[in-house]
């Protein structure tokens, strides 16, 4: 007897819907679990706070609570690795717009949380992590798979519990779920001693309730918000700058209505990624490390920075002392914390970005005169564009591969990728234009993410969205495991491996800073990744040259399932524009002989 | 690879080389700060008392003092006890900071769950400390003048050792200290300072007295007290 699952589907079965049997029980009217123990109480308030979806990997402590599943609406995703439970809730999260679910058992299972947890931290996304454990009076002895999970993920949650209680544990995960989202979302945990979960209880939990003090006020002070409105309308060379919170406080409508109403040039961070439309003639994509030159510029020469929910990482600032140096600074964010952190804000406006962006769109009584400085920004995009050349005599450009893909898919096409240089490639070739269309792993650099956050956005995505992961060789190793998930649940996701047969990242700076020493950063050997695919039950194609390109992706989005193409790359492409370490953003390199 | 067989070739973008742009003159010191570039002073680190009311749940201590080495923060002393109101607990922590990284300390702090609110005590709070002093008992006469000097206390006197409490701000247990080791200190136990502000202010902001008829017992249990030195 198996709940769920599907049987890997032959090849040519390809006209089934690969989710229609399966969230066909989400959708119906469901019943609501029963509660009867610790283990129920969980999953009826994981139900109660409307979960559909749950990703995990079975084991000891935590069978209580598998088992309470199996009466369940909620649909769980058996991953093949705890990493990719927690990546795949991750990145569920991120496009849906709601905390992702993770589980998994005591010990091991909870520490192979840990990099997905700390991912999720780092990008503030909201997430909620169950995490079995042994029984409450073995804690402490040292008993198999114990590990001190609160202890180990107190540094990368928003805040952990320890349940002690089966009459109180449902209301905890509701607390732990409801704290995920409130005010800066971030990653939350519930370790579950396997006593707690068999206790007894009848005690329906219950909705989701936020703990005390947790969630901010939306509004920022109104007196703060005419002293920021009066310094923009004096301002000659303002700039917005949208950061991952705008996408997170759903406020890209109003993002979009303040950039063009007030006539500013508008620069992202990489997690900001589409809050505003790349293809606006305002836009100047993203700055920072290898953001485009003209952001840039933009950013660097700016005298107001109008910064929305972002946290200043050292990728987007470079060096402090030259980051927007004669920039005012205007900082919308709902964490105080973020205010003066790393870059001093003039103007902090403490509050919800779409709230916040209202009262200052309200508040500006005289329009600033950008004129100039907008044909400026223009000029700057004429002087530094992102173009490639693609000799026939060499290898494939990655950038070709990028732009390829973006033409041949719609706008709400949704990409992920690991990390690495292919990353920054589907960062700068690909436009997009919706928010949530964008997942990756920024502020960790989790290699790896790509393949499973594909699953999960797949899981999170209308059926008619395309998702495609954009992966490195390298990033593709280390969690391709999760294929096996992703034939299992015959989920119809691509991924382009752009392999160079390097770690071609860490190949670039060696070739920069360390005199070209490759030090384990060349990979001798390489499965090939197409027959890999084929021996999992997904679909691989290889591609060497330019002309087999068009046709592959075409296959490939065509064929309704996991599909794999493994795209030979130049070894020798680079990523630029590149600020190097700690450098001035103005000063980026074109080429390395300019780093 | 050898650098002749190296495929990375000398390729990037085109547009003008950093040299040919224009670049601003402004700058922005370690802080993040706008700055005069003729003035550029780095900004002074100064002691501050930071008090934060807490929710006396199991592992808030360690949550404060991971909080603490997790973002470098220079911490001087923490200590840590219940209040009048049923669980609840005070923790005074003594910070050494710019004043913008004192401003981080007080803004991360509020973030952590079971923090209610967190208050900097002025200059003229109520500040004392407590330390207990173990030093060798041969001239029991003396050790006890110099105890009664500072309104100690003896709480052990053996033929070989004698034990004192002194209380007090952190000048006044800094000069017992001194007065002490004449006789031979053996061994010492300092608390860390702990503080409340003077007169009417609220020494965390919002923060009620606790309702007649609420106030606790005499605590059950001793407070933990803790004390890490940096030196």
């Amino acid at each position: 007897m198996s709940k769920h699952a599907t049987a890997p589907q032959d090849e040519t079965a390809t006209d089934t819907n690969p989710d229609s049997e399966t969230d066909a029980e989400s959708t119906t009217e469901a019943t609501p679990t029963q509660v009867t123990n610790g283990a129920t109480a969980v999953v009826r308030s994981l139900e109660n706070a409307g979960v559909t979806h749950a990703f995990g990997v079975q084991g000891g402590a935590i069978m209580p609570v598998y088992d309470a599943l199996w009466d369940s609406s909620i649909r769980h995703i058996t991953m093949a690795h705890e990493q990719g439970a927690s990546h795949a809730a991750d990145a569920y999260g991120v496009v849906k717009g709601v905390p992702g679910i993770c589980l998994a058992t005591s010990g091991p299972g909870a520490t192979n949380l840990v990099t997905g947890i700390a991912d999720a931290a780092m990008d503030s996304d909201a997430m909620l992590a169950l995490t079995g454990q042994v029984p409450s009076g073995m804690v402490g002895s040292d008993a198999f798979q114990e590990t001190d999970t609160t202890g180990v993920t107190a540094p990368v949650t928003k805040h952990n519990y320890f349940a002690s209680d089966a009459t109180t544990v449902g209301k905890t995960v509701g607390e732990a779920f409801a704290l995920a989202e409130a005010g800066r979302p971030g990653p939350t945990l519930v370790d579950l001693p396997k006593d707690v979960t068999f206790g007894e209880t009848d005690d329906d939990p219950g909705p989701p309730k936020a703990p005390a003090r947790s969630s901010p006020s939306p509004d920022a002070d109104p007196d703060a918000v005419i002293a920021a409105a009066e310094v923009i309308s004096r301002a000659e060379r303002p700039v917005c700058l949208f950061g991952g919170g705008v996408i997170k406080a759903n406020a890209s409508e109003q993002a979009r209505a303040f950039a063009r109403e007030y006539n500013v040039p508008v620069v992202t961070t990489m997690p900001g990624i589409g809050s505003f439309p790349e293809d606006d003639e305002l836009c100047l994509s993203w700055a920072g490390m290898h953001g485009t030159g003209y952001a840039n510029m933009a950013i660097t020469h700016t005298d107001c920075l109008i910064a929305v929910g972002t946290r200043f990482d050292d990728r987007l600032t470079g060096g402090i002392e030259t980051f927007a140096p004669e920039a005012e600074v205007v900082h919308i964010d709902i964490d105080p914390a973020e205010i003066s952190k790393n870059i001093h804000a003039d103007y902090p406006l403490i509050g919800d970005a779409a709230t916040v962006l209202e009262q200052l769109y309200d508040a500006i009584d005289d329009d600033p005169e950008t004129d100039a400085w907008v044909e400026q920004c223009t000029t700057w995009k004429e002087e530094y564009p992102m173009d490639y050349t693609t000799p026939e005599d060499e290898p494939v450009k990655p950038e070709f591969i990028v732009e390829a893909f973006d033409e041949a898919t719609d706008d709400d096409t949704i990409v992920t990728t690991g990390v690495g240089q292919h990353q920054m490639w589907a960062a700068q070739y690909w436009t997009y234009t919706k928010p949530r269309t964008w997942v990756s792993s920024h502020g960790l650099g989790t290699m790896g993410y790509g393949l499973p956050a594909a699953i999960g956005a797949r899981f999170a995505a209308d059926d008619d969205q395309s998702v495609i992961c954009f992966d490195g060789d390298g990033s593709f190793l280390m969690t391709l495991q999760e294929l096996s998930v992703a034939v299992r649940e015959n989920l119809d996701i691509t991924v382009a491996v752009l392999n160079n047969e390097y770690i071609g990242m860490v190949r670039q700076w060696q070739d920069a800073f360390f005199e070209g020493r490759h030090m384990a950063s060349e990979y001798n050997w390489m499965p090939e990744f197409d027959k890999l695919a084929e021996a999992f039950g997904a679909k691989g194609w290889r591609v060497d040259e330019y002309d087999e390109v068009a046709a592959a992706i075409e296959e490939a989005l065509a064929y309704d399932g996991p599909s794999v193409i493994d795209f030979h790359i130049d070894p020798g492409a680079n990523v630029y524009p590149m600020v190097a370490s700690g450098g001035a953003n103005g000063k980026f390199a074109l080429s390395e002989d300019q780093l | 690879m050898s650098s002749d067989e190296d495929p990375t070739s000398q390729r990037g973008l085109q547009g003008k080389p950093p040299e040919q742009r224009p670049h601003p003159t402004g700058r922005r010191n370690k802080q993040g700060i706008r700055i005069d570039p003729e003035a550029e002073a780095e900004p002074r680190v100064r002691k501050a008392v930071v008090s934060a009311l807490v929710d006396n749940e199991p592992g808030v201590l360690s949550r404060v003092s991971g909080l603490f080495s997790r973002r470098q923060f220079n911490i001087e002393s923490l200590t840590v006890g219940p209040t009048t109101v049923e669980g609840n607990a005070r923790i005074t922590l003594v910070v050494e900071e710019t004043d913008p990284g004192i401003d981080q300390v007080k803004k991360q702090l509020a973030k952590l769950k079971p923090v209610m609110s967190v208050g900097e005590l002025e200059n003229n709070a109520v500040r004392a400390e407590l330390v207990l002093l173990k030093v060798h008992g041969d001239e029991p006469d003396k050790v006890h003048a110099i105890t009664q000097m500072y309104d100690g206390q003896t709480l052990d006197a053996g033929p070989r050792t004698i034990t004192v409490q002194i209380t007090g701000d952190e000048s006044k247990i800094d000069d017992a200290v001194d007065a002490f080791r004449q006789f031979g200190i053996i061994e010492i136990a300092r608390t860390g300072q702990t503080a409340l502000a003077r007169g009417d202010t609220p020494t965390t902001p919002g923060e009620e007295p606790a309702p007649e008829g609420t106030i606790a017992e005499e605590p059950s249990q001793p407070s933990a007290n803790v004390q890490y030195s940096d030196d």
